[in-house]
């Protein structure tokens, strides 16, 4: 199967009820496909930062980032595909375990520079961090094990040095964010 | 100074230079309405259906440029705003809605008359507001007023909870609105402009699209001078109609569907099209793959999202229609283009539009035509949805816009009636004339009450055909004759009601009738009605098969020698 083409968009967002009902409504009534959102505070007051996974060419992150522009709630767009990006994600994985399976499963653990998080008789809470491949491999490793539930929190992502992430669109002469005129031209 | 949530209403919407205003009240709006005989300064219409108070300010909208405002209650008084809100979303139109919401404690657990307002008008809304605080309202009113009328415009909607209206807060408004994530862009960009005017330079075969974007900012000045001074044959879309005088000579019509045959194949040949305040819609450019298929486009529009949406765009330029226009018309050349116009013209004169081809008969195209010459340009003409907007789209002649107002990306039946009555409270020096279709009026027609309650110069030209015209069209063409639904067994009498509500009313059945009856409607003292009984069989031509190319376009009956009404 050929690989699905995504972009990995991050939006400042106004910090208001309804705002994410707003941004996944215009997903789903135009019919685009995201994969993955998160949500979370950002380091400014009253705003939000999400992170959303696009399938899609060229063209379909392009009428993403439009119609985003287009809420009013929504304060800045970035497409960081292209750029040096952190990514990561945060997972709970509740695997089965006895006395007997415990220590292997600790080896597994580690190796991942995961955490156990809670122990019981008959189960352990592991918690790791990575970026999808990483979640995806340990889950697979465990999977032999009994997986009884897991959580993962979708996917997170910054741009790599000094700048805030989505800075370097804004430093450009162009003065409007609204109007990525040069951005169009196919 | 301390006021209440429904004085602060009513405060913010004076300073918002609000006249008028459309809707019914119920429980939950009620005090905003108690409130009201506070301020005389606002004029509350009593409208029959909340879809009708939204059409209205949807009218008075695009009549005036102002902003249009509708108020209803809670749960059905805001469902019913559904309709309208969608209509104005489409066609760019700004409103400001204004609805009761149950108490602040009672939202959630299904209230009576509780409906998710902002939730159902979520998609339909350029945004929407659930205000929880009555210090809140000053802010949330200045911006609702801002971001409807400012940049792409677009209805907005603001719901309120009963206990916010009656609350007490200080009043403080706010002089200039700042959102940080609203800020559309009005200057088209430099350099974008300097390439298109390149390309009109380099063009031989350009031809202008105009939308409604240029009559919402005001360009027809602009857009004649660059028209005038490049030489370029403008074609108006449905709603971009008025935008051009219709009188002109580069004036070309409108192109699409159900367009003038001469402007698709105009387009086919294009090397260059340069549409303005238009979304290049599916009604106007058929099957897009084979759209222009000679040409590079130059898109302006101040809404980036449209830009390069449906169709490959050559040169975006972002930005107001008047300023993009001013800026392109200072930057091309003076041109002739003797060839290109010439061509046009023979296109137009081997593909004309299918004249009066049966005097025996009283043909829907010849009542607008009648109207056209009688009006000479000074009504105001709103019209609904179907056979007869398109013949009113095609043959009537407008000279100034806003002079035409229709339901163009929705499509509502029945916009006729409110629309118009909204218009008439707009354009209060003009006569509006409401071309209707006998379906579409029996929609709405509940507001003939209001109308006639102000004696609103609203004459109602009702192009009676029994059936839903366009409908049973497709079926005759496209689904072998096979006519469901789409033919009425029993219509009443439009005069008999007219009649009912005292308004001036006449019948036409034949051709030597219709100049008598203009003129009767015109001489009457307020409203009146023309029920015009026009040829049940009579269709739209041309017609472009819906995603097909110019080269299916049927320029007249089926099985007759193209052109055979010709000769």
């Amino acid at each position: 199967m050929a690989e699905l083409e995504t972009h990995t968009i991050t939006a400042l967002v106004e910090d208001k009820p309804g705002v994410l009902a707003r941004v996944a409504g215009m997903f789903s009534r135009r019919g685009f496909n995201i994969s993955n959102l998160a949500v979370g505070h950002s380091e400014q007051d009253s705003l939000s930062r999400m992170t959303f996974v696009v399938e899609g060419g060229q063209q379909v992150v392009e009428q993403v980032t439009k119609q985003l522009y287009k809420l009013i709630d929504v304060v800045r767009v970035n497409d960081i595909s292209s750029e040096s990006i952190v990514v990561r994600e945060l997972a709970l994985i509740k695997v089965k375990s006895t006395a007997a399976t415990r220590p292997e499963i600790m080896q597994i653990v580690d190796i991942f520079r995961a955490n156990i998080v809670n122990v019981s008789k008959d189960a352990l809470i592991i918690e790791v961090t990575g970026d999808e491949d990483k979640v995806d491999a340990l889950l697979q490793l465990l999977r032999p094990f009994g997986v009884a539930e897991t959580m993962r929190t979708g996917r997170v992502a910054m741009t790599r040095g000094g700048a805030s992430t989505g800075a370097k669109r804004a430093a450009q002469p162009v003065p409007d964010h609204n109007a990525p005129d040069t951005d169009v031209v196919p | 100074m301390q006021l209440t949530g429904a004085q602060m209403v009513c405060e913010s919407l004076l300073r918002e230079g609000v006249e008028v205003m459309f809707g019914i009240p119920g429980g939950a709006i009620l005090p905003l309405y108690q409130t009201l005989p506070e301020y005389p300064a606002l004029r509350h219409v009593l409208v029959r259906h909340e879809q009708n108070a939204g059409h209205a300010a949807d009218g008075y909208a695009r009549a005036s440029g102002r902003v249009g405002v509708a108020v209803a209650t809670s749960g059905p008084g805001a469902t019913n705003l559904v309709t309208p809100l969608a209509n104005a979303m489409m066609d760019s139109v700004p409103i400001v809605a204004i609805t009761g919401q149950v108490p602040r404690a009672a939202i959630g657990r299904d209230a009576f008359q509780e409906a998710d307002t902002t939730g159902i008008t979520l998609p339909i809304t350029k945004h929407n507001y659930l205000v929880m605080r009555a210090a809140d309202l000053p802010k949330v009113l200045a911006e609702a007023f801002h971001i409807s009328r400012t940049g792409r415009p677009g209805p907005v909607l603001i719901d309120i909870p009963r206990d916010v209206l009656v609350e007490k807060a200080e009043f403080h408004y706010p002089e200039k609105v700042e959102l940080r994530g609203f800020k559309p862009n009005m200057d088209g960009h430099a350099r974008m402009i300097k390439r298109a005017a390149q390309l009109i330079r380099e063009s031989k075969r350009p031809l202008l699209l105009a939308g409604h974007g240029v009559t919402i900012s005001n360009a027809s000045g602009e857009l004649r001078e660059l028209a005038e001074k490049a030489q370029i044959p403008v074609i108006t879309t449905l709603l971009g109609i008025g935008s051009f005088n219709t009188d002109h000579v580069l004036s070309s019509g409108m192109p699409g569907m159900h367009g003038q045959a001469h402007n698709n194949w105009a387009i086919d040949r294009a090397d260059l099209i340069i549409g303005v305040g238009m979304r290049f819609d599916d009604r106007v450019t058929g099957k897009i793959s084979a759209f222009a298929p000679n040409a590079q486009v130059i898109h302006v529009d101040i809404d980036p999202a449209e830009v390069g949406k449906n169709v490959r765009v050559t040169v975006p330029i972002v930005g107001d229609a008047k300023r993009v226009l001013h800026a392109l018309a200072k930057e091309v050349e003076q041109s002739t283009r003797t060839d290109w116009l010439k061509e046009i013209d023979e296109l137009r004169d081997r593909h004309p539009m299918r004249p009066d081809h049966d005097p025996g008969k009283l043909l829907p195209q010849h009542v607008i035509r009648e109207l056209s010459e009688a009006m000479g340009g000074q009504a105001v003409v709103v019209t609904g949805v179907g056979q007869h907007q398109m013949f009113a789209a095609q043959h009537y002649r407008f000279t100034e816009p806003r002079s035409w107002i229709t339901s163009g990306g929705l499509g509502t039946m029945g916009f006729e009636v409110p629309a118009a009555m909204g218009a008439a409270f707009a354009r209060p020096d003009k006569t509006i004339w409401s071309i209707a279709g006998d379906g579409g009026f029996q929609m709405t027609m509940s507001e003939l009450a209001t109308i006639a309650e102000h004696r609103l110069p609203v004459k109602f030209a009702i192009l009676d055909n029994n059936s839903l015209g366009l409908v049973r069209q497709l079926q005759d063409l496209f689904y072998d004759g096979v006519q469901t639904a789409s033919l009425y067994s029993g219509n009443p009498d439009f005069t008999k009601i007219a009649e009912a509500y005292g308004i001036w009313t006449t019948r036409v059945t034949e051709q030597g009738q219709v100049r008598d009856a203009i003129a009767g409607a015109m001489a009457a003292d307020g409203p009146a009605i023309i029920d015009f009984k026009v040829d049940p069989g009579e269709n739209v031509y041309p017609h472009v098969p819906a995603g097909e190319t110019v080269y299916e376009m049927l320029e007249g009956p089926v099985g007759q020698d193209a052109p055979a009404w010709l000769s």
